[in-house]
């Protein structure tokens, strides 16, 4: 019993980061139909970025409070993240949007392959580890271990998630971004200024990547230049399984995925006499990915488009 | 008519032009830069084959597959299973490699059989996920029964040996000194010869021009009569096969393989060389293939002594500035040639549209 709210919780806590990273994805597939696949290494730079700011901070002793600390670092690497978003997508996205669509594909390809190496340039390969700042505190929640920050990332998730939708739903560049959508060309003739509902997706997605990178890096007690990569995939895999393009499906799947995963973690080796181990636990994750998509071929909530749209 | 042939003779002449080029290129690449550049081109080959079985899948039949490489993986393990101290199974290359052909293919169809329905970037994640699981497999399968030996993968895989002749080693033909590399090419450059015959055939036959006709629209492809499962199980099927075929010939060149060698990189990198060179187009994927093996070479051997001149000592870690390069050039090609570097015709129309 102890070992299933253990990894609930574990779970819930890993795919509350996965679903705001798939919320990047999702955002701007939904807007031009393009796997970002550089998303993955803003949340790289991003906890990269942040980590560096907040041991600076530490090691300068200005005597300043921890959260304090953590809000600098959380700030400086969401403007780096969205400076990088935004050049991204001047520079490589927005002049292949009318291309074939294997084009910006690529060049996604090339811009996260850049990154990667530009940041192993400036921080090593090294392992960064956290900087003592946060003391985390351990409470015993009917025999499972929870943290107070895991409790915080999910809290802290959980409100960023909901301000997306009331930016997504109540505000008028929220209008202008479903608008562009659903038809950008009809959008763009109602007087939406397609260029710039794209830049915002940009960077609002990578807004939440900074947090994530923060979050996943403060989780895990660890940062390097290569985190961004599988990180990216997973959350790509809880977009595509929610349904891409569909904000309320990032999040599903992002929970769903971080859930099924640990679950997977913790009992694969029990359901199966102990034949195959935790280090299967990738496999369970894209074997439910399989399982569901050949069920319901766009996603959990993704709207099935017939093909002649 | 008379135009044409007159013609004829400039086109046997070029033709016979390339045919010594690649003759002598690995005697005259290993006498002016070394042994090592007549495996860089060994390797080039091999992406050839890999460029242009993917090119099947995404190119033809418009199928994006981004797990590609596990079929390559299917491939070269299944030769160093069979052909290794391993299991101290030692079968011949001409048992090895059909079989791998043919196990790729039926693993084609695995993946291919359940992804039917689903359609672009759905699809892609599928198979991405695919070729992760066949990896996780291939690292993991050491317990509890030790069937591939785990990420230390296995060692002392057997070369290719017809009768007593052996592609591995050193020796003199007919006063010429051939080393081992030099000798795989030419087996190599034989069946990439043999592997693109076939797809400039399959291309210009009826199943070709079904792929391309449920690349342009399935539904209308269905509407006139196309079997369309049965041509899409078949494009995975021939595309895995030709992955295969090149896995085996990896593990015989290299003679260790490991997991390592089959991550999502290199599932992507096939994809660009494809989508680079020109999707669909055969040639272009040649040269995309070509180009992407040989670029992050060329830059290996040149970043270091560039570097040098300029600061008279190595500043910035030679490994990342070439894969920055490489991923400029990703980017730069792709923005002044969104159609590839050398389109296929019908992607060209499509674009001046």
């Amino acid at each position: 019993m102890d070992t299933l709210l253990q990894q609930l919780i574990n779970g819930i806590t890993l795919g509350s980061i996965y679903a705001l990273v798939a919320l990047g994805y999702t955002m701007v597939y939904g807007i031009i139909g393009l796997i970002n696949f550089a998303h993955g290494e803003l949340v790289m730079v991003g906890a990269l970025t942040a980590l560096s700011v907040i041991k600076a901070l530490t090691v300068a002793g200005l005597g300043l409070p921890p959260a304090a600390i953590m809000m600098a670092g959380l700030l400086v690497a969401m403007l780096l993240c969205m400076l990088l978003a935004y050049t991204m997508e001047r520079v490589a996205y927005r002049p292949l949007r009318n291309a074939p669509r294997l084009a910006p594909l690529i060049t996604a390809i090339g811009v996260s392959i850049v990154l990667q190496n530009i940041a192993m340039m400036f921080w090593g390969r090294s392992y960064f580890s956290f900087p003592g700042v946060i003391s985390v505190t351990v409470y015993s929640v009917g025999g499972a271990a929870v943290t107070d920050l895991q409790i915080l990332i999910v809290l802290l998730a959980a409100a960023l998630m909901a301000g997306l939708l009331l930016i997504v739903h109540r505000t008028r560049l929220g209008l202008a971004m479903r608008a562009t959508a659903e038809n950008s060309s009809v959008a763009s003739l109602m007087g939406v200024d397609a260029n710039r509902v794209i830049v915002a997706a940009f960077l609002l997605g990578a807004a939440l990547a900074a947090v994530a990178g923060l979050m996943v890096s403060a989780y895990y007690g660890i940062a390097h230049y290569y985190m961004g990569f599988m990180l990216g995939l997973k959350a790509f895999t809880a977009a595509v399984l929610g349904g891409i393009g569909n904000l309320a499906g990032a999040m599903l799947g992002g929970l769903l995925l971080g859930v099924i995963e640990s679950l997977g973690a913790g009992y694969i080796g029990d359901l199966t006499g102990d034949v195959l181990g935790s280090n299967y636990q990738d496999v369970f994750a894209f074997f439910v990915l399989i399982i569901v998509l050949t069920i319901r071929p766009s996603g959990l909530l993704g709207e099935r488009v017939s093909e002649r749209a | 008519m008379s135009a044409a042939f007159d013609r004829k003779p400039l086109v046997w002449a070029g033709v016979t032009l390339v045919a010594f080029a690649l003759a002598v290129l690995p005697i005259a690449l290993a006498a002016a830069f070394g042994q090592t550049w007549v495996r860089v081109v060994n390797l080039a080959l091999l992406y050839v084959m890999l460029a242009l079985g993917l090119n099947i899948v995404v190119g033809f039949a418009g199928l994006l597959d981004l797990g590609y490489i596990a079929f390559y993986a299917v491939g070269a393990y299944l030769y160093a299973l069979l052909a290794s101290p391993h299991f101290g199974v030692h079968l011949p290359f001409w048992v090895t490699l059909p079989l791998g052909f043919l196990v790729a293919a039926f693993f084609g169809v695995l993946l291919g059989a359940p992804t039917l329905k689903l359609r672009g970037d759905y699809l892609a994640i599928v198979t991405l996920g695919f070729g992760e699981i066949i990896r996780i497999f291939l690292n993991n399968l050491d317990a509890p029964v030790n069937i591939t030996n785990g990420p230390q993968g296995i060692n002392l895989v057997d070369p290719l040996k017809l009768g007593g002749f052996s592609f591995a080693t050193r020796e003199t033909i007919l006063g010429v000194d051939f080393s081992g590399p030099q000798k795989y090419y030419y087996a190599l450059l034989a069946l990439t010869l043999a592997i693109i015959v076939l797809n400039v055939r399959l291309q210009d036959s009826r199943i070709g021009r079904a792929w391309e006709a449920i690349r342009e629209d399935e539904i209308a492809a269905r509407a006139m009569g196309i079997n369309t499962r049965n041509i899409k199980l078949l494009a995975f099927a021939m595309g895995a096969s030709f992955g295969g075929l090149a896995g085996g010939l990896f593990a015989s060149i290299q003679g260790f393989i490991s997991p390592e060698s089959f991550n999502v990189l290199e599932s992507i990198m096939v994809v660009s060389m494809v989508v680079l060179g020109g999707m669909g187009n055969i040639a272009g994927v040649i040269l995309g293939a070509v180009l992407l093996t040989g670029l992050p070479e060329v830059i290996r051997f040149t970043v270091v002594p560039a570097q040098q001149a300029l600061f008279g000592e190595v500043i910035v870690d030679p490994e990342a500035i070439r894969m920055l390069l490489f991923g400029l050039a990703l980017i730069l090609v792709m923005l002044m040639r969104p159609a590839g570097l050398w389109p296929a015709t019908v992607r060209k129309r499509e674009f001046a549209r």
